[in-house]
């Protein structure tokens, strides 16, 4: 019991320490497909620590939900963070492990974040939080849709109980419907982690920024706490990702060994995808807003010919 | 405990009666209505909890009787939940009220509006504890009739008087089905009492059992609002006073929801499983179109009326999986969706009562509905700012709040649907309805950003906005019961569970507790599959400790936090209201991506003072097509009208041709009817 404590607490402090090294990696890469040398892998943390040194500018305008708004956007990742089967499966907290759970997590951070966007007055923020909704509209049913596809086999949607059953059943568990809710599920991971070809990470250009435009008026040590946030957040994605898919290496019992392989595997697993998105980003062009939800609808129609498929080729 | 009945029932009446007789002293007759209707509440609420948690039914004989049918109440479990229901949000109404009711002080008769409140709320509780069907018609007609006076309250106004209209015209096409039904349980049943309906419906032949079903869907559904019955609920609710709206949107469709489950689960018994797939698709086709259309709205009340609609259809997706596992027999997971569907009914009476009385408020000190001239209102009035935010968040199905808990359960029997039952149709429609459960839950979050992000935060757009205080103790009280309430059930929901106990051991026979409460009753966690679980309290702990560790990491980590306070970055420029991003501007992006469905127009007309290049003026008018209204309710209107033409040839305004006509229907009756 207490054990289980502690390493869920651990696992959470390495997702947290993680996260900007996953943004770092995937930058270096990206770097490396355009002929560039690229900032160092470490770079985001010395940009927050950055942040965390210069003194903080709120607009007259804004209310008091602009300054609870980082507290909450973070809190609220970490929350999820407890939850999600990253090294092994079976925090102390895995059980409120709720995928739908941690899917509306996600979504109370994203409420306050779009509020704060709104709230200097500014239309930069208004255009951006306008787009966030509607792009994550768009994304959300495909989460779930693809999901719930994985859980209809083992009839809980709790990741855990999800994490295990693929591990157990083997390369039996990838049949088609598994494949094709992956590929739904990761396209809209790059939706909701603001990647291209949906949004562009590395630019404020106003025709085209979405994740940026809310952050435009946060300055200083709020604007660290976004920022981290984000990188959590992403991490997190790619770990549901990564583990609810491809669960195996994941340590399923408590033992020194098996948590030190998890360990290797779960990192292993991410920075490759990590690095696939890389390969994404640099080979795509920003898409056009508009065109975003015709990507989305493609994305759903996958997740549901993945759905149909597992009825109709039977398998897992 | 009949003295609480009678106390819940008698006291709306005579709260009334004084309120009207006082009308010539608005402050009396406003102590009068309200004190009572309060009082009411409260007893209503004592008694509806007292038996939902011994499960004993509560009975009171009227001393009178109507063509030899005995008349009286009964509260079992199933009425005894929507008593409790309407009895919270009417106390919190009542205590608004106090305050609220001013601004009509004056302009209108305040005792009229007592009378006409109090009579409301007698017959929406009088109607959910009646004993039998005739009394259930003759309560929910009290109930249409008076809130069809409390809608044209303000009757000067055209619109008002339009909206009223249309109103009363849906709610009698919908009692006439609602009466078919009933007419047609009495002729099996031998008579009216619900009892009697009881014992026999269970047998009824199934194609009786299905033309009832139907007709009552039909019935029920248009005063629910379902899509596409739900026409009148968009005009009419916004059109009432907002005390009026919140009771309406947040109980009176709730009546139906009632009738729906005690016909066709409690006298019925469930039916087939298409009747079960019927409502679990008109449930979310409800949901997200209602949504959408919220979107499209910037007049506030319309957009929580929209609201209303998309909420239906969330507790009809609930209903609608608990109809078709009744019909494959599996009531361990048909309790799953019911429950899921009640406590949706519960929590959209908190959290739209809450949204309702919140844009009262607001209207209350800015005397307009449109959002797009307001802004700015969460410095001016923070407490009606934090609870409207308090129920935007809630309904947005976010956690912690008890939106989110009723919405997972409602997952949680999709996710059955998707994986207990042995047809590859219910299999699919499973996910394929908990995806658009998704889509209509991520909409509604966009439309309560926009709603609370436009009206409360950044600059005021209007005089009015810019003058806006905040509103008296009294609304300020009413909103805060229910605010309270929407966050305690969001964390313990395992009180509501335990609550709905004795509903589903009367209705299904199977009891929740042990089947949704975890540890200590710390988490929910369906027992039913292999076993998942959320836990409010555990949650919001984790939360807490989260947010309190980053506090004190950047209290202590970097250079000593100096905060500036400063212009918003706007290119230079000074930022003006006009440079806002507007409700319009802000529901852009959905309305092309769904310009299928909502087909936009706009018209821009621009003056110059040197073409192309310096405009003057710019106007602009957008609208999205009435769908509904012109794909449906004009041809009917047209064909009905044109029958009327026809039907006029008989009516010559001869007296003599009347009196043949009265000869030949006896005629023709004593013929048939012998």
């Amino acid at each position: 019991m207490t054990e289980r404590l502690i390493a869920g607490l651990l696992q959470s402090v390495l997702l947290v320490f993680m996260a900007p090294m996953l943004a770092g990696i995937i930058k270096k890469i990206k770097a490396r497909f355009q002929m560039r040398k690229g900032p160092g892998i470490f770079q985001p943390y010395l940009d927050l620590y950055k942040y965390l040194q210069k003194e903080s500018v709120v607009s007259y305008h804004a209310s008091w939900i602009f300054l609870v708004t980082p507290y909450i956007y973070l809190g609220a990742v970490l929350a999820a963070s407890t939850m999600i089967p990253a090294v092994f499966t079976g925090s102390l907290l895995s059980y409120t492990g709720d995928a739908i759970l941690i899917i509306y997590l996600f979504a109370l951070g994203r409420f306050f974040l779009t509020l704060a966007g709104l709230d200097a007055g500014s239309s930069f923020g208004g255009m951006a939080s306008s787009r966030e909704m509607a792009v994550s509209s768009m994304a959300e049913p495909v989460m779930i849709l693809s999901l719930f596809t994985l859980a209809v086999n083992t009839g809980t949607i709790n990741l855990t109980g999800i994490v295990s059953a693929v591990a157990e059943a083997g390369p039996a568990a990838l049949t088609p419907a598994h494949l094709m809710s992956f590929a739904a599920l990761f396209m809209v991971a790059l939706a909701e982690t603001g990647r291209i070809p949906v949004d562009n990470p590395d630019t404020h250009l106003e025709l085209t920024m979405i994740h940026e435009g809310m952050l435009l008026e946060y300055s200083g040590k709020p604007l660290a706490v976004l920022t981290l946030g984000a990188a959590v957040k992403q991490l997190l994605i790619y770990s549901l990702l990564a583990n609810a898919f491809f669960p195996w290496g994941i340590a399923t019992e408590m033992s020194v060994e098996a948590l030190a392989l998890g360990t290797v595997v779960y990192l292993a697993k991410v920075v490759l995808i990590g690095a696939i998105v890389a390969v994404v980003e640099t080979s795509f062009a920003k898409m056009r807003l508009f065109k975003v939800p015709e990507l989305l609808l493609g994305s759903f129609l996958l997740g549901f010919l993945g759905l149909m498929s597992k009825y109709l080729f039977g398998g897992s | 405990m009949a003295n609480l009945l009678f106390i819940t029932v008698g006291l709306p009446l005579l709260g009334g009666l004084l309120s009207l007789v006082t009308h010539r002293n608005p402050k009396t007759s406003i102590f009068w209505g309200f004190t009572c209707s309060g009082i009411a509440a409260l007893a209503g609420l004592v008694l509806g909890l007292i038996v939902l948690f011994t499960g004993l039914p509560v009975h009171f004989d009227l001393p009178w009787s109507v063509f030899n049918i005995p008349l009286g109440f009964t509260a079992g479990p199933l009425s005894a939940f929507f008593l409790a229901v309407i009895s919270i949000v009417n106390l919190a109404v009542s205590v608004f009220s106090f305050g609220y009711v001013k601004e009509y002080v004056g302009k209108h008769n305040i005792g009229l509006l007592g009378l006409l409140y109090n009579l409301f709320i007698f017959s929406m509780a009088a109607l959910v504890v009646s004993d039998n069907a005739l009394m259930f018609l003759f309560f929910w007609e009290m109930m249409s009739l008076t809130s069809y006076f409390l809608v044209v309250y303000d009757h000067q106004s055209c619109h008002v008087r339009r909206a009223g209209f249309i109103y009363i015209i849906m709610t009698h096409i919908g009692t006439l089905f609602i009466f078919l039904a009933f007419l047609l349980m009495y002729r099996e049943a031998g008579g009216f009492s619900f009892s009697q309906f009881t014992a026999v419906g269970h047998d009824l032949p199934i194609k009786l059992k299905t033309i009832i079903f139907l007709l009552v869907t039909v019935g029920f559904g248009t005063k629910a609002g379902i899509v596409p019955l739900h026409i009148w609920l968009p005009r009419a609710h916004p059109a009432a006073p907002s005390n009026v709206s919140a009771v309406m949107s947040g109980v009176m469709i709730k009546t139906a929801v009632f009738g729906f489950i005690k016909v066709v689960i409690e006298i019925m018994g469930g039916g087939p499983v298409w009747w079960g797939i019927l409502i679990l698709i008109l449930g979310s086709i409800s949901a997200l179109l209602g949504v959408m259309y919220a979107l499209m709205e910037h007049d506030i009340k319309r957009l929580l009326a929209y609201h209303s609609v998309e909420n239906i259809g969330i507790i009809m997706i609930g209903l609608g999986v608990s109809i078709i596992f009744l019909g494959v027999g599996n009531n361990r997971l048909a309790m799953l969706g019911l429950v899921a569907g009640l406590f949706h009914v519960l929590n959209h009476a908190l959290f739209k009562g809450l949204l309702f009385l919140a844009a009262g408020s607001v209207h209350f000190s800015t005397r307009t509905r449109d959002i797009e001239k307001l802004g700015g209102l969460l410095k001016k009035m923070p407490w009606t700012g934090f609870f409207f935010l308090i129920g935007a968040v809630a309904i947005s199905a976010i956690p912690p709040f008890n939106g989110f808990v009723s919405e997972w359960l409602t997952f949680q029997s999709l996710l059955m649907l998707g994986t207990d039952s042995a047809s590859p149709l219910l299999n699919i429609l499973g996910p394929l309805c908990a995806a658009l459960l998704a889509l209509t839950g991520a909409l509604a979050a966009t439309c309560f950003v926009k709603a609370f992000g436009i009206q409360f935060l950044a600059l005021p757009r209007s005089e009015n906005a810019e003058q806006a205080r905040e509103v008296p103790v009294s609304m300020r009280l009413g909103m805060g019961i229910l605010a309270l309430l929407c966050f305690l059930f969001g964390i313990g929901p395992v009180i509501v569970i335990s609550l709905l106990n004795s509903v589903t051991t009367a209705l299904l026979g199977v009891e929740t507790l042990s089947l949704l409460s975890g540890y200590r009753w710390l988490n929910v966690t369906s027992m039913l599959g292999t076993g998942t679980g959320i836990s409010p309290i555990s949650l919001l702990v984790v939360l807490g400790v989260g947010i309190l560790l980053i506090f004190t990491l950047l209290r202590t980590v970097g250079k000593a936090g100096t905060t500036r306070m400063d212009e918003t970055w706007n290119c230079g420029m000074e930022l003006s209201p006009r440079m806002e991003y507007s409700a319009t501007s802000f529901s852009k992006p959905i309305r092309i991506i769904f310009r299928k469905l909502f087909q936009p127009k706009r018209e821009i007309h621009k003056e110059y003072n040197l073409e192309p290049y310096f405009t003057s003026s710019i106007s602009y008018k957008g609208s999205i097509k009435p769908v509904f209204e012109q794909a449906i309710y004009r041809p009917l209107t047209r064909i009905s009208i044109k029958i009327a033409d026809k039907i006029r040839i008989l009516q010559s305004g001869s007296v003599h041709l009347y009196l043949a006509y009265i000869a030949v229907t006896l005629v023709v009756l004593l013929i048939f009817a012998r």
